[in-house]
């Protein structure tokens, strides 16, 4: 015990791996072949955790704001990047600049306010908080942009007739796509509101329990998941509404015409 | 109404020079193919040519604001398009778009008279057939009473009997309310009946 922490011995750790070997050997009975795939994301998830482990490690030791914003701009980048690569489209360069606008502006106007106002920690780069906290905004955006995204410009491609239908009688093309950009918002923050949803009830969140296990009373622990939550929720929503609203724009060129198929569909 | 002069778009279509008159029905007809639909869309201001000019009332349309233009110019696509919602909201739907105020349930019958079309207001309009969307559509486009029509083969999914009545009463109207008519039609017989100019395109 160290801190009220029990700290997994190395043997202990490694006898959870029973766990991916009775999922291999179920996979295999059933025929399924994903005994590959499985075996790639553990050695993944391990070498990727413990690196990140001691790269933390080292960060908390060396707080520098410095070290903080280049994290941070790997994160921002590596969730823009993901972001274009789930979309699995080519898309135009206005519409990549929009995503990478709306991710970064989004996320970081969140990430700023909470850490400022919300928690205000000192040093306000505090590495400890910045970086999980930081995690934790630009993956549910990244997340949320994508689903948002994805249902815009599938929906574009499906319902090009109706739109250009409406466009046909003299529509704005903000009134010719209000239902499908509407119901991409839905699907970019529906995960988050469900997740808020079933919160407490149906499971405890990661950070509360890690909180826990580490010996934090329960309560700071929920005030903590409550913040946590509605930063997410801020995140999720603004960047997502930021890159649905400028992203539709990006399919119009100035002379009000419908463009889907230029670069945006498969 | 409109001068075109020298259009070219893709390999598609290439005018030379047209012209279609005001208050008057112009029919234009073609193989399918021969970029009747495209016309129409270059009158929309929908599409742009590569090449060429279009002027409408005189002034070329990259003059006009796009929007404006489309509420004066309207368009009627050919494969009937239907919105969420019961009949009434359908049929106002357009006058929506084009930021006119909402018509009284009164105007809406007499639209759905005009095009033979006998249905509540409240309905759903999902659940109509085929022609019956057609001609939903071609009411929606009669209520938002612009300067010219532009209709895509309106009545493609209608029977002989049923087009001929429809045609007949949505062209007396407009005809008299001093309304211009392009309409694309793939039948020569109804060109040759309700055209008052008939524009062939080549293939």
């Amino acid at each position: 015990m160290e801190n009220g922490v029990i700290n997994i011995e190395f043997w202990r750790l490694i006898s959870a791996y029973l766990f991916i070997v009775i999922l291999l050997w179920l996979t295999k009975r059933r025929g399924i072949n994903r005994e590959k795939r499985i075996i790639i994301a553990t050695i993944r998830m391990s070498v990727q955790l413990m690196l990140v482990g001691y790269i933390l490690m080292f960060i908390f030791d060396h707080p520098s704001p410095w070290i903080v914003f280049l994290i941070i701009f790997l994160m921002e980048s590596f969730a823009v990047y993901n972001i274009y690569k789930q979309l699995d489209t080519p898309l135009t360069k206005k519409l990549k600049f929009v995503i990478a606008f709306s991710m970064i502006a989004g996320s970081l106007a969140c990430l700023f306010y909470f850490n400022l106002v919300v928690i205000h920690f000192k040093p306000w780069y505090e590495p400890r908080y910045f970086i999980p906290i930081a995690g934790m905004f630009i993956g549910n955006s990244m997340t949320g942009i994508t689903l948002g995204m994805k249902q815009m410009v599938e929906n574009f491609s499906k319902q090009k007739h109706i739109i250009e239908g409406a466009l046909m009688l003299g529509s704005k093309p903000e009134k010719a796509t209000k239902d499908i950009v509407n119901s991409s918002f839905d699907s970019a923050i529906l995960p988050t509101i469900n997740n808020m949803i079933g919160m407490g009830i149906v499971f405890l969140p990661g950070m509360m329990t890690g909180q826990i296990l580490a010996g934090a009373s329960p309560l700071v622990a929920i005030e903590y998941q409550i913040a946590i939550l509605i930063g997410i929720a801020g995140s999720v929503g603004i960047s997502s509404f930021l890159s649905l609203q400028f992203g539709y724009k990006t399919f119009f060129n100035d002379r009000v015409q419908f463009l889907p198929n230029e670069k945006n569909e498969k | 109404m409109f001068q075109i002069k020298r259009l070219k778009y893709k390999q598609i279509l290439s005018i030379e020079e047209l012209e279609i008159k005001k208050n008057q029905v112009t029919c234009i007809i073609g193989q399918s193919g021969s970029g009747k639909t495209t016309l129409l869309k270059m009158l929309n201001h929908l599409l742009s040519p590569d090449e060429g000019e279009i002027y409408y009332k005189g002034r070329s349309v990259f003059e006009w604001d796009p929007i404006r233009l489309r509420r004066e110019v309207v368009m009627l696509s050919q494969q009937p398009i239907v919105f969420a919602g019961n009949i009434r909201e359908n049929l106002n739907i357009g006058r929506i778009f084009a930021e006119k105020k909402r018509c009284d349930d009164h105007y809406l019958i007499q639209a759905l008279k005009l095009v033979n079309l006998e249905k509540k207001l409240e309905e759903d309009a999902d659940s109509l057939s085929g022609g019956e969307k057609q001609r939903l559509s071609l009411a929606r486009v009669f209520l938002m009473e612009p300067d010219v029509f532009l209709l895509d083969e309106p009545t493609s999914a209608l029977d002989k009997g049923t087009e001929d009545e429809v045609m007949n009463s949505f062209l007396t109207e407009a005809s008299k309310k001093g309304k211009t008519v392009v309409m694309v039609t793939h039948s020569v017989e109804m060109a040759e009946t309700y055209a008052d100019k008939i524009i062939q395109i080549q293939k």
